[in-house]
């Protein structure tokens, strides 16, 4: 199929595609105007009922705490899914690991080493913070979990790149992401025990505004926190490798 | 100004697509599935605006503020993360690709097998 062909092809989808599209939104409420009562309801039990300030973290932890168990699922598996993809790959090639003395910077300019040298600290308490308050400010586990990947991130832009065979940090994340995930799970199982349906809440509420306060929401946070840096790490240094197999070869 | 939300939403989901069908590089291709789904995001928002509603993070509010709708924001949340997942997985098959075809174009990668 020629290129001019597919767009031909692409156009006429695309006309069609376009004109339901603006039909249905043409449907909905006009912008502002929505109303719908089940978000209202949630908004306003928040506070009495959980003693958590963010309403979209209570909704997602508490309310619909079984969607986001899914939810961290979805990227546990993703991860698990890359690994097997990129692993099987490796297996077949057998790249000698690095020697260890063979160290060498992943960032040639000294600038940019110092500057992430720098940031490494700040971000990871920025992180810690954002997976702390989530309950009570924006944010929470998975932003919070982004963010403490990020600082790991920094170390490697920062520092050098060693392939360390056997023992690898990687083993490390990984066993992060599955802390995470089985944390979440066994949380939900906590309340299955001790408050009589899974995910239910099996703490004190606590002082509405402190720190520790929400119930099990905080501890839910941590636990998603733990996975998305350990996945996101899992990720990152599985494609990081395979540029470094990819450059190997040339 | 009622409908210009949408509009955004729905221009972000044809322009990817476009992306999608003309892209000469899989990572290319990757980037205009997330602008694909960034519509959705832009979409999800939308629908749940009340105007002059506030965040629904009652730290420094009173409760009694007209809010935003909270679900949408816990969809998007969803959204945010499956997204992450599925360009995940595609930059992984798409370092596979490379390996095999030698190319990241997809125009090449049939042609080039057997």
């Amino acid at each position: 199929m020629t290129r001019r062909l597919r767009l031909g092809v692409f156009g006429i989808g695309a006309l069609g595609f376009t004109a339901l599209l603006v039909w249905g939104l043409a449907g909905l409420p006009s912008f502002g105007s929505f109303d719908g009562r089940y978000g209202q309801l949630l908004a306003r039990v928040t506070v009495p009922e959980r003693t958590a300030t963010s309403s979209i973290a209570v909704t997602t932890f508490d309310f619909r705490g079984i969607d986001t168990l899914g939810e961290e699922f979805i990227l546990f598996t993703a991860a698990v899914g890359m690994l097997v993809l990129l692993r099987v790959q490796r297996a077949g090639e057998e790249v000698a690991a690095e020697p260890a003395g063979a160290r060498r910077p992943t960032a040639g300019s000294k600038a940019l080493r110092s500057v992430a040298t720098a940031l490494v600290g700040p971000v990871l308490v920025l992180g810690i913070y954002i997976v702390a308050h989530g309950h009570l400010t924006p944010g929470g586990g998975f932003q919070g979990g982004v963010i403490l990947m990020t600082s790991f991130l920094l170390v490697y832009l920062a520092g050098t790149h060693i392939h360390l065979g056997r023992g690898r940090p990687i083993d490390v994340m990984e066993a992060s992401e599955a802390a995470g995930a089985a944390g979440f799970a066994l949380i939900g199982v906590g309340g299955l025990v001790l408050a009589g349906t899974f995910l239910e809440n099996f703490l004190p509420f606590g002082q509405m505004g402190s720190l520790i306060s929400g119930g099990v929401i905080p501890l839910l946070n941590v636990s998603v926190g733990l996975e998305v840096m350990g996945a996101l790490l899992v990720i990152l240094g599985e494609l990081l490798d395979q540029r470094l197999l990819i450059g190997r070869h040339r | 100004m009622g409908f210009l939300p949408y509009a955004v939403a729905a221009w972000l989901f044809v322009v990817g697509l476009y992306g999608i069908v003309t892209s000469r590089n899989l990572i290319h291709l990757v980037v205009c599935l997330a602008v694909v789904q960034a519509s959705t995001y832009v979409l999800l928002l939308a629908v749940g605006y009340r105007s002059g509603g506030a965040a629904p993070i009652f730290a420094d509010i009173p409760t009694s503020r007209k809010v935003v709708d909270p679900i949408v924001a816990t969809l998007t949340l969803t959204d945010v993360v499956v997204e992450a997942t599925v360009a995940a997985l595609l930059l992984s098959l798409a370092v596979q690709a490379h390996r095999r075809f030698g190319t990241l174009d997809p125009d090449e990668l049939g042609a080039m097998r057997g």
